[in-house]
């Protein structure tokens, strides 16, 4: 099966903050695909954690996780 | 033959027989652990609205993990089960809570304010007021509101059951409560499942 890395659903969880980002995320993934990519972008700086921890303890896989002077980009693929 | 038929054949040597059970045993305890599913309980005791947070953004964010929750509301935390949430907080007697202003200049909201007790005591509203602040400060924050961390945590399965004793020792009315409680018990009921848990809190 042939995955690319290009996100097929968009997150703004900007401003919220724990644990809403990983809520949101959790609900976003919930209705993709296996293999589709969620992109997320948030400001809250426990998100950077907290999103890796989340990905380890569901199998999903942290493609990219990026700091862009406060605004947070994580590519998380769907398992 | 495979490694087991050739094991239960009686021709292995002990040693052999040693390496193959440590090999299963290994790969039996690895699998077992993959396939299970971490729970855990909460015991919520408290009905203020700082105090409410804690077990809805372990609930929620438990349950977003995959996690099997239940929280069992007894005493004042069967408030946080109510239809209309009136959620208040008490800076009075909680001398950790910082007294924050949500608004004005940032110098000014940066002030931490040392409000005697007897003060708080005695002005009329002012555990009010300072509710009204908490919620402003939270809502600037991007904090979730209880009543969404609550609608989040029920939408992710978690499962809330609430103390019958605290029914009947405040003659509350059932009717007053969500319908998503799915269960009204007592400690009896609740403890077997917190025996089972992994982690198991009492908030």
């Amino acid at each position: 099966m042939h995955h690319t890395d290009t996100p097929t659903k968009k997150l703004d969880a900007r401003g919220l903050n724990c644990p809403l980002p990983i809520l949101r995320s959790r609900k976003a993934l919930g209705a993709m695909h296996k293999g589709d990519v969620l992109e997320v972008k948030s400001t809250d700086p426990g998100s950077i954690k907290d999103l890796d921890a989340f990905c380890r303890q569901t199998g999903n896989e942290m493609l990219q996780s990026t700091d862009d002077n406060g605004e947070f980009v994580f590519l998380l693929r769907k398992s | 033959m495979n490694a087991s038929a050739e094991m239960m054949s009686g021709n292995a040597r002990p040693e052999e027989f040693d390496r193959w059970f440590d090999t299963r045993f290994d790969e039996r305890m690895a699998q077992m652990e993959n396939e299970h599913v971490p729970s855990m309980t909460i015991i919520a005791t408290k009905g203020s609205l700082d105090m409410a947070y804690p077990p809805f953004i372990l609930a929620s964010t438990a349950a977003a993990l995959g996690w099997d929750v239940s929280i069992f509301f007894t005493f004042y935390g069967l408030s946080l089960l109510k239809k209309e949430l009136e959620l208040e907080i008490s800076p009075l007697g909680n001398p950790a809570m910082p007294m924050k202003m949500p608004f004005g200049p940032q110098w000014l909201r940066n002030v931490d304010m040392n409000i005697p007790n007897l003060v708080m005591a005695n002005i009329p509203g002012f555990e009010k007021m300072a509710t009204g602040m908490m919620k402003k400060t939270m809502n600037e924050k991007g904090i979730a509101s209880i009543e969404e961390l609550r609608s989040l945590s029920i939408e992710a399965g978690v499962d809330l059951v609430a103390c019958q004793m605290t029914v009947d020792l405040y003659n509350m009315a059932r009717e007053d409560f969500i319908p998503e409680i799915s269960d009204w018990i007592g400690a009896a009921s609740f403890l077997p499942k917190a025996q089972k848990s992994d982690v198991s809190l009492f908030v």
